[in-house]
């Protein structure tokens, strides 16, 4: 299956990039170019393959529930783009 | 000095023959002169530089390790605090990070200094370093072609003797191939074995860690200081500490006769020699499996039949990862903000399409869709289970032989632009390497020639945690060949 202009924008948006009209087009060619190619996985038989997430097989560790955090919120907040009173700043979104 | 091992550097410096300042300065000196040609550097501030190699000269006793004093270079993935830490991205142009990653941690403890940071492709996307929005990196071999990728600065370094030795991250091939066009020896780890804290992340269950080097010697002395166990990433594996040098101190020097790799098995998947790879790649490879079995070693072919699916699999499973990893760049804590928008939404999605680079953003919007309703067991599902074919491939492969080999890249370093303008051809570069991420596995490059003055490199892989095992077998050939002691022409002190 291919992608349509449609599709692309909508991608675009899931993954919150802008792409102005003028890029669209060969932004979907490349894309339908690299699902072409990994379109091969599809004729591959897996039923009763289990997905492998991790290389290794191992169990998720469990620690102790203390503080290991120190503050550190002013050296953080150095390389923040829009800081005030120890907050981060965003546009407005509640109206 | 510059083509001295790290062995021979610790030797100089712990009989005072020359101090980690001296040393320190002579490598600063040589970055400024030749890196404006070369690219490999991103960051360099010989004053925090030089400091630590005051504090390394200070070190006695019990404080100095068989690393201390040593300069090295890292790739700029790694987070290092007060240094800028760009991941070759405009997203992080201005991100001076506040923390140390592990490996960035345990390699200051062991005393080793740091000389700069080192370019590559924009979040460790790309194979040729073309993806930097810092520029290219220049091969040390012919300033024409490309390094490799994406760690291509850390071999670039190292290559024209800027840096001793350096580290590198590997996801697809990222560590081999650039180490294969670059004429150096570099090693993926087994996933889990190097810490991925403070490694920016691209795709995790794929990145890792590892060393770059001239020499299968040099690089376990690095695995020394890098691997080991780190609580703050979900998958580091607890495991007893291992010296990655003792296979190679095992046995004493070469003696003319002697057959070192008696009962070495070398696995040659038919996979990797049929089409695509170029002859004077082939005839490399061949001469340097020759030379194994002169030092005793036999060969046997086998069989990786999925192999030619680790790299649409990879393209699923890769993009799909880093598509998550890099929601986290959306301009409220750190990096890039856009000047002008009129809401939030508008303020990530202008952040995101000026921050990031073209390649970087084909592969978030081919994770968004793959993982996007309706597709996830399509593509993400499907791809898993293939890995896992994949990895069994390998298994049954290591219950013939004790190591694999064959080439690293099908090709020796190409001319900037050749491979650009196609995505998908540029995904081929790795179609040697990717499988060996996909199964967990480790991989190494050592050099074993050149093709028309360019680079060939071996690729060993080993069955998990047969790290030790491999450096020892890239040893004993390196102790018989000198391809790892060639430099450029014209690069010397």
């Amino acid at each position: 299956m291919s992608l349509s202009l449609d599709d692309v924008s909508r991608i675009a948006r899931l993954a919150r990039i802008e792409i102005s009209p003028a890029e669209t087009e060969q932004t979907r060619d490349q894309l339908n170019g690299i699902l072409a190619f990994v379109e091969q996985l599809q004729a591959v038989y897996t039923d009763g393959i289990a997905p492998m997430a991790h290389a290794v097989d191992v169990v998720q560790r469990l620690r102790p529930d203390v503080v290991t955090e120190t503050d550190c919120r002013e050296a953080f907040q150095t390389i923040a783009p829009e800081t005030e009173a120890g907050l981060y700043l965003v546009p407005k979104v509640i109206e | 000095m510059i083509n001295s091992s790290l062995k021979e550097l610790a030797a100089a410096l712990a009989g005072k023959k020359i101090s980690s300042v001296e040393l320190t300065t002579l490598f600063l000196d040589r970055i400024e002169r030749l890196n404006p040609d070369i690219n490999a550097f991103v960051t360099v501030d010989r004053d925090r530089t030089l400091a630590a190699a005051r504090a390394a000269d200070q070190k006695v006793g019990a404080d100095r390790t068989a690393l201390t004093g040593i300069p090295l270079a890292h790739k700029d993935i790694f987070c290092a605090a007060g240094w800028r830490t760009t991941c070759g991205s405009k997203m992080l142009a201005n991100f001076v990070s506040p923390y140390d990653a592990h490996v960035v941690e345990r390699l200051d403890a062991a005393g080793m200094v740091t000389l700069g940071k080192c370019n590559m492709d924009e979040f460790a996307m790309g194979s040729s370093n073309e993806t930097s929005f810092f520029g290219p990196v220049k091969n040390p071999w012919n300033l024409a072609c490309v390094p490799g990728g994406s760690s291509g600065g850390s071999a670039a370094a190292i290559a024209a003797r800027l840096a001793p030795a350096a580290t590198g991250t590997d996801t697809g091939g990222s560590i081999r191939q650039p180490a294969a066009l670059c004429g150096l020896t570099g090693l993926k780890p087994t996933y889990g074995v190097v810490s991925r804290y403070g490694m920016i992340a691209f795709a995790s269950s794929l990145d890792q860690g590892g060393p770059m080097a001239k020499s299968a010697e040099d690089c376990a002395l690095l695995l020394n200081g890098m691997a080991g166990f780190d609580g703050r990433d979900s998958t580091s594996l607890e495991r007893p500490a291992e010296d990655y040098c003792r296979e190679i101190d095992a046995r004493g020097s070469t003696r003319e006769g002697d057959k070192p790799l008696q009962g070495l098995r070398i696995g040659l998947p038919k996979e990797f020699f049929g089409a695509g790879m170029d002859d004077g790649v082939r005839a490399a490879v061949e001469a340097a499996l020759a030379e194994y079995r002169t030092l005793g070693a036999t060969t046997v072919e086998v069989s990786l039949p999925n192999s030619g699916l680790s790299v649409p699999a990879y393209y699923v499973i890769a993009p799909a990862e880093a598509s998550s990893n890099l929601s986290r760049f959306d301009g409220v804590r750190y990096g890039h903000r856009a000047a002008e928008y009129a809401d939030l939404n508008e303020m990530y999605a202008k952040s995101r399409a000026e921050g990031f680079g073209v390649e970087v953003k084909r592969r978030i919007l081919i994770g968004t869709y793959v993982l996007s309703h309706g597709y996830y067991d399509a593509y993400y599902l499907k791809a898993q289970k293939i890995r896992r074919l994949i990895a069994a491939d390998f298994s049954a492969a290591f219950e013939a032989c004790d190591v694999i080999m064959g080439p690293t890249a099908p090709s020796v370093a190409f001319p900037f632009g050749a491979k650009s303008d196609d995505p998908v051809q540029m995904y081929l570069s790795d179609i040697y390497t990717i499988a060996v991420n996909l199964a967990g596995l480790p991989g190494m490059s050592i050099p074993c020639g050149f093709d028309a003055g360019l680079p060939v490199g071996l690729q060993i892989i080993g069955p998990w945690f047969a790290e030790a095992k491999m450096l020892g077998v890239a040893h004993r050939y390196q102790q018989a060949t000198d391809w790892h002691r060639r430099m450029p022409a014209g690069l010397a002190e």
